[in-house]
């Protein structure tokens, strides 16, 4: 029992992180229908922004602030998303949707091999923002505040996103732009500056996951977005694809089945099962768990 | 008689080609014209899965694992069983690629149920996850070397096996897919319900597509096998099948002149890039963007190069 309970916790952080990530995916995927390969990869550019930050305060003999990391990986992948969305996605919007998804495949393998070009292929430790220490012990279970610190940040974001989306003009525009871009258009929404918005928002969660990912696993490099990557987007469909809130459900089930089954099978099946859930998720209920379903019109 | 005269012309001529090559070009270059017409072979037969059906499909290097590592299974531990011998060991071989060919397609009819309910993203997602599934279970298996890799598989590829088998799929899906049948395949892709009103059978069409598609990737992964001689679980990820949907989408989705010119130009490249080491896989990266904003229905779209020998 304590096992599980372990199992569940550190199930539930690493969810929190697959949720932060695959909300990108869904917003994005909400706007412009497309699955943004690359998304992955942004949140390895997070950690690395992160990386470098708390280095680069820690040499100039401040402490490096955990909220200030954040804040400034937000930032840089923010900045980034929007440059990646203005120069390869933008010229493609009226191009068949493959061409889009190649484009953004390419975008992913850029980020990647220029990542390693710039940063270096090893891997680097993330300096330890805060000192992990058990917030309560009883038997085999424990809670650090690292975890706390992961849970706590990604439900602050979350609902920073959700106040964003639901009370806020520009939200009504992104669910106005994500319903139809000719009729957002005939409103009078600006549906490319709402477009732009959606990927610095989406990219600068990404980076967040990405700073929160150094916490708790310090090793950071820049193959690291690939497989996280993949799986906040099979998170993303399993709650249904451009769902906010299906995101976070998707997520959190993908990150606490995962910790179990490395925790009672083998960590090779981990990836394995992963999918396998989800392609019977999608046979039986090919809309996700919290996905609408659309008619088909002749 | 006309048929035969065409295998047989084919075949006298790749034999001397093959024989000319192992005379005059240095065995890297022979290994890279072969993984090029290998992946000849896999971009065309999912061209007919993505392009002229119009079904998603991301698990592609699933599809090809398992007929590598099907074929090779055989070949390594089939030799015991047969009689030695240059042409017994040929025997072995193409029965191993068309062993691989079918179980391969075994689990294309699989995956292409799914395909009957989804569609789009949802798809590609599926097959994605099926083409990782595979890598897992492979990474399991003990005796086809599990993580190790799977070493020790006879060098039976050379150019002319792979020249022979590049012209029998490109042929087969050729004669398949511009027939009164193969309009169904296309009908599916343009409107599924406009199709499926005037009698075709949706179902029927994807997952025919699916089988032959799988098909002859396990073919390809075959050949690829018996080059390599040895198999590893992480040649087969994701990328894998990323890499040969680039070809696809480069080259047009629906066109099999493309798919070949693709096909060449991605395996090619890379080499060349080797020059610039570094920044290989940077400019790889960038070119596929620029191509995709350039032309975004690929280089060929849905044209053909009309070949001489194929009147209209």
């Amino acid at each position: 029992m304590d096992q599980f309970l372990q199992q569940l916790i550190n199930g539930i952080s690493w969810g929190a992180i697959y949720a932060l990530i695959a909300l990108g995916y869904t917003m994005v995927y909400g706007v412009i229908r497309l699955i943004n390969f690359a998304h992955g990869d942004l949140y390895m550019l997070g950690a690395m922004a992160g990386y470098y930050s708390a280095r680069f305060l820690m040499d100039s003999g401040g402490s490096a602030a955990f909220p200030l990391v954040l804040l400034f990986s937000m930032v840089v992948c923010g900045l980034i998303g929007f440059l990646i969305e203005k120069l390869a996605y933008k010229p493609l919007r009226a191009a068949p949707p493959v061409a889009a998804l190649i484009t953004a495949i390419g975008v992913s393998l850029f980020l990647e091999y220029g990542g390693q070009l710039l940063f270096g292929a090893d891997p680097k430790f993330f300096p330890t923002l805060i000192e992990s220490i058990p917030l309560f012990e009883t038997g085999r279970f424990s809670m650090t505040n690292i975890q706390a610190v992961i849970l706590i940040t990604s439900i602050i974001l979350m609902l920073i996103l959700r106040f964003i989306v639901l009370k806020t003009k520009m939200g009504l525009a992104m669910r106005a732009v994500s319903f139809s871009h000719t009729a957002a258009s005939l409103m009078g929404i600006p549906v490319n500056r709402i477009i732009s918005f959606t990927f610095i928002i989406g990219s600068s969660l990404a980076g967040a996951a990405g700073v929160l990912v150094g916490l708790s696993n310090p090793k950071v490099e820049p193959l690291m977005g690939i497989m996280p990557g993949i799986k906040a987007f099979v998170a993303a469909v399993l709650g249904g694809i451009g769902s906010i809130p299906g995101a976070l459900v998707g997520a959190m089930i993908l990150g606490i089945l995962e910790t179990m089954v490395t925790a009672y099978l083998s960590s090779t099946y981990r990836d394995a099962l992963a999918f396998i859930i989800l392609i019977l998720i999608l046979i039986f209920k090919p809309t996700g768990i919290l996905g609408k379903r659309s008619q088909e019109k002749v | 008689m006309k048929r035969l005269l065409f295998w047989v012309g084919i075949i006298l001529l790749l034999g001397g080609v093959n024989q000319a090559s192992l005379l005059w070009i240095n065995p890297y270059v022979i290994q890279v014209l072969g993984l090029a017409a290998i992946h000849i072979i896999l971009a065309a037969s999912l061209n007919l899965v993505m392009g002229f059906t119009g079904q998603f499909s991301l698990g592609h290097a699933g599809f090809m694992a398992i007929g590598a590592y099907t074929s090779a299974a055989i070949t390594v531990y089939g030799a015991p069983l047969f009689p030695s011998g240059f042409l017994f060991d040929q025997i072995l071989f193409v029965i191993a690629l068309f062993v691989g060919g079918i179980v391969s397609a075994f689990f294309g009819y699989l995956i292409g149920l799914p395909s009957l309910r989804l569609k789009g993203d949802y798809l590609a997602i599926v097959t994605l996850g099926f083409g990782e599934v595979i890598r897992v279970i492979i990474l399991n298996m003990d005796f086809v070397g599990g993580a190790r890799g799977f070493s020790g598989i006879p060098e039976r590829t050379n150019l002319f096996w792979i020249l022979l088998f590049m012209v029998f799929t490109l042929r087969f899906l050729w004669k398949s897919i511009y027939s009164v049948k193969g309009l169904s395949f296309r009908a599916v892709r343009d409107d599924e319900i406009a199709a499926e009103s005037l009698g075709v059978s949706s179902t029927k069409v994807k997952v025919t597509a699916f089988v032959w598609g799988a098909f002859f990737a396990g073919l390809g992964g075959g050949l690829f096998a018996h080059l390599i001689t040895y198999l590893n679980p992480s040649s087969f990820t994701f990328l894998k099948s990323v890499e040969i949907v680039a070809m696809v989408v480069l080259g047009g989705l629906g066109s099999f002149s493309g798919s070949v010119l693709a096909a060449v130009l991605l395996s090619v490249l890379p080499e060349f890039l080797r020059i610039v080491s570094d920044f290989r896989m940077v400019i790889y990266s960038l070119l596929i963007i620029l191509i995709m904003i350039i032309k975004p229905m690929g280089l060929m779209g849905y044209k053909e190069i009309s070949f001489k020998f194929r009147k209209k």
